[in-house]
């Protein structure tokens, strides 16, 4: 087992230089620089002066040269600074000869991004496998038919237009919550309390929608799977052993169906540090999604590159721990490793 | 399923606080007084507070708060005192004599002085400043401060675009910088400042709050705090507007003339302004290739364009056709000049004199090949939706037109660099200064240069030439004229529309200048106020 995990580990290596390699150039690909932004296509910004800027970045030099410049500052995790956002940190903050602490544009945006996440990924499993459940139990009942139903309409729903109305519905027409933003503009006055409910205030909006549209695949997988197991030969003997249905579903059925999410919670490990673009553009949240979004318009390169970065080690842990996970929990796989 | 909902209402009902305010408000008080905040909204979070480096409009907007340049353009446009109360210019043209105000100070108290100006000249000038604009101030030959309150500029040849360059150079302070590396420092957020308003606080991707600066250099504004809070969403910020949260946001033409019509509540509380916008949208042709080579094929296309119907579907009636590349209004525009008639027959006329015929499929042809082009333009909708109408048009004389549209940078480097294009839809500034070299001369085409279409004109590389040099207004106005002239004359490009800019803001707001001044209604924003009774009460205003 221990001998499994070192070589996952160190194949991690060459595989995230060959992500990077493929994502620095893909990202070159694309035609145009920081240099090309349409606030720099301005009479006044001089040609010259952009080739100028260009060379103070280093991007008038080969991709390849570029590339070997970037992997040996991520070497020793110096993730660089952003160009459009006045020389930013990347990543993590620095502190200046002053003393001021310059905070890391990631730095700045994952929290936010994560908590939204996990808020929203601990509904949508809970939910789901509520659903999936009685669905799966309830079979072809107008129960069932309806569950699947609305999680339908859910998924079908435009997230946008679905926002904005609950956004008008619950902030102009009737003044309950927060229409955008995280705080409240005189949080600052507020108590740690105070911050808090301000906070989780103006989440219920962003995590309600960013939800729904999760429900439908996660409780469909619940369904199936719980459907799978319930045919079993197991089940039928526990039901001839006459054990009661409730201790059949819950104590024999469920665990064996919800074994499948444990792959899915660990492969939506990576999808935890992304937003969605749309979502933080109409809710004015300061997330990864709009980072990301923006950085790739302006061609800020160091910010794209460090976003990637992260993202491509997140989903290789993600994937050692999911199969970790499936191993521990399903003994006929931790068997298969050994062997 | 049931519980879930309940519980999630419960959790609603019980953490949002219900302040539906029932009190009537009278927007008739007019009483000046200090205090109140304005809270406004910005689609983007400014990078960086110094101009010089940052480039954007949201940089820009705030830190022209916070900054004072030498000198400033006045409600008619016309250069104003700011830092310097007066400047002369010598008689040879060639320099400038800045006279400094005494008792300038920064808002940390230091003075302001020449020596500030100097190190702001050096810092643009500096090869190693990241800034794109530096190109106008290294072509000053000498500066002198010969004491606190003189800046004297020399150039080597007469440079009339001066003016505008030092009215649009943001002076920094050196004791603050003079030791720090501009291009990573802290200063950007955290700038020290002269002018109204000063930095309160920034939070990062959701709001910067400027708070009044007792030390502006002009004096003090009524209105205490500016909010401006980062709502990248028009939709998101025109809900927060009808709930009152917000005071001012941009808006769009059918917000302006379908949205606010339909709703008497939020009409009753808002009031509407419209003033010339800073831009203009065209048609170019790319002068390097044929047919667009012939004058009377884009005159004849010019013709065949209805401006007024785009103005009408795109901008829902919110622009104005122009005939030069200067705003309605102002000194620099020709107000002899007529925009290029609604005309297809003369369209067809001219297309026939160039040598085409209709073809049996209803397609203007010349030696077999029909009269087709593309026309390229950036992902915006007035745009897109601009291109599409004009294809209509000329389809109906005989001319087929298809339409691509592509991601900005994408778009600048694989086909305006190259010249790789038949026709684009794009815009310009209207800019304060007439100086159009950069865009028009024969010099400019090169990759990167702004005279992409290709326009060659000797008589206008002339009118340019002359109009670089010429210091004195009324000299300039006639060559400028002139150039405008050449310049509808030989079509190059079709002037399509210069739209208005809108904005919405909460009647509280008092001391907005309508109709607007050609500057727009910001330039005395600094004259703004909020009658007592008509304040915020959920938010003190310190």
């Amino acid at each position: 087992m221990i001998k499994y995990l070192i070589k996952r580990i160190l194949w991690m290596i060459p595989m995230l230089i060959g992500i990077s390699l493929i994502s620095f150039f893909i990202m070159h690909l694309a035609p145009g620089d920081i240099t090309s932004s349409e606030a720099s296509f301005n009479p006044k910004a001089s040609e010259e002066s952009r080739q100028k800027l260009r060379e103070l970045y280093n991007l008038d030099k080969p991709v390849i040269v570029q590339y070997g410049l970037w992997l040996k500052r991520i070497v020793s995790l110096d993730f660089g600074n952003s160009f459009a956002s006045h020389q930013r940190p990347v990543l993590w903050q620095t502190k200046d000869k002053n003393g001021n602490i310059i905070k890391g544009l990631i730095q700045e945006s994952l929290p936010i991004t994560l908590l939204i996440n996990l808020i929203g990924i601990f509904l949508i499993f809970s939910i789901s496998i509520i659903l999936g459940t009685i669905s799966a139990v309830k079979q072809n009942s107008i129960v069932d038919r309806s569950i699947t139903f609305f999680i339908f309409v859910a998924f079908a729903i435009p997230g946008f237009w679905l926002a904005l109305l609950l956004m008008y519905w619950t902030g102009v027409m009737n003044q309950w919550l927060p229409i955008s933003g995280l705080h409240s503009l005189d949080y600052k006055s507020f108590s740690q309390v105070g911050q808090f409910f301000d906070l989780l205030k103006h989440l219920i909006l962003p995590v309600s929608i960013s939800m729904l549209s999760g429900l439908a695949g996660i409780s469909l997988y619940v369904r199936n799977g719980m459907l799978d197991v319930l045919h079993q030969d197991f089940i039928t003997t526990a039901r001839s052993k006459g054990l009661k249905e409730k201790n059949i579903i819950f104590t024999h059925a469920l665990k064996n169906a919800i074994l499948p999410l444990i792959t899915i919670i660990g492969l939506s490990i990576p999808g935890l540090i992304g937003g969605s673009v749309i979502a933080e553009s109409i809710f004015a949240i300061p997330g990864m999604g709009k980072l990301f979004y923006d950085s790739v318009l302006m061609r800020d390169f160091p910010v794209i590159m460090g976003i990637l970065t992260i993202g491509s080690v997140l989903t290789l842990i993600g994937t050692l721990i999911a199969d970790i996970g499936y191993a521990w929990a399903d003994p006929r796989i931790r068997k298969g490793l050994v062997k | 399923m049931k519980q879930f909902y309940t519980l999630l209402f419960s959790l609603i009902f019980l953490i949002s606080c219900s302040n539906n305010n029932s009190e009537v408000i009278d927007y008739n008080d007019n009483k000046i007084s200090d205090g109140g905040i304005l809270i406004n909204a910005m689609s983007a979070e400014p990078s960086n507070l110094i101009s010089m480096i940052a480039g954007d409009g949201a940089s820009s907007a705030i830190a022209s708060k916070i900054f004072n340049s030498l000198i400033r353009y006045d409600e008619n446009l016309n250069f104003t005192d700011d830092i310097a109360e007066s400047w002369e210019i010598s008689d040879d043209q060639k320099t400038i004599t800045f006279n400094i105000k005494k008792g300038l100070k920064w808002e940390d108290g230091m003075p302001l002085t020449s020596s500030d100006v100097y190190f702001t000249w050096k810092l643009i000038t500096d090869p190693k400043t990241r800034t794109p604009y530096g190109s106008d101030y290294t072509i000053v030959s000498e500066v002198e401060i010969p004491d606190e309150h003189t800046f004297i500029v020399t150039y080597e040849d007469n440079y009339a675009p001066a003016l505008d360059t030092w009215a649009s150079l943001e002076i920094l302070p050196k004791h603050i910088l003079k030791d720090e590396d501009i291009n990573s420092t802290f200063f950007s957020r955290n700038p020290t400042g002269s002018n109204y308003y000063k930095l309160g606080d920034w939070v990062s991707g959701q709001q910067v709050n400027l708070i009044k600066n007792e030390n502006g250099i002009l004096g003090a504004p009524f209105i205490n705090k500016l909010t401006s809070r980062i709502i990248p969403d028009t939709s998101s910020q025109f809900l927060e507007l009808s709930a009152g949260n917000i005071d001012l946001m941009n808006i769009n033409p059918i917000q302006f003339k379908r949205v606010f019509p339909a709703k008497p509540k939020l009409k009753n509380k808002t009031s509407l302004y419209k003033e010339m916008g800073n831009g203009y949208t065209y048609l170019g042709f790319n002068l390097k290739r044929k047919p667009f080579n012939n004058k009377k094929i884009r005159q004849a296309i010019n013709y065949a364009i209805n401006k007024q119907e785009v103005i009408k579907g795109v901008l829902l009636g919110l622009g104005e056709p122009i005939s030069s590349p200067y705003k309605p209004g102002t000194r620099w525009n020709n107000p002899s000049l007529k925009p290029y008639a609604y005309d297809p027959e003369k369209a067809l006329d001219l297309l026939k004199e160039a040598g085409y015929e209709m073809s049996s499929e209803n397609y203007l042809t010349k030696d077999g090949k029909i009269l087709e082009f593309e026309i390229i333009t950036n992902q915006n909708k007035q745009r897109e939706m601009t291109a599409v109408l004009i294809q209509r048009r000329l389809k109906e004389i005989g001319i087929k037109v298809t339409i691509r549209v592509i991601e900005w940078a994408s778009f600048v480097n694989r086909f305006i660099k190259t010249g790789n294009f038949d026709v684009v839809v794009l815009g310009w500034s209207l800019s304060l200064d007439p100086d159009q070299f950069n865009i028009w001369h024969s010099s400019q085409q090169g990759p990167g240069q702004f005279n992409f279409v290709g326009y060659e004109n000797k008589k206008v590389d002339m009118l340019l030439e002359e109009g670089r040099r010429e210091l004195d207004l009324d000299k300039r106005e006639k060559i400028y004229h002139e150039f405008s002239k050449y310049l509808l004359e030989d079509s190059p490009i079709v002037y399509l529309y210069a739209g208005y800019g809108l904005t919405a803001v909460n009647k509280r707001i008092k001391g907005i200048k309508s109709p607007a001044p050609p500057a727009g209604i910001y330039h005395n924003s600094y004259d703004w106020y909020i009658p007592k009774s008509l304040r915020r009460n959920e938010l003190s205003d310190k």
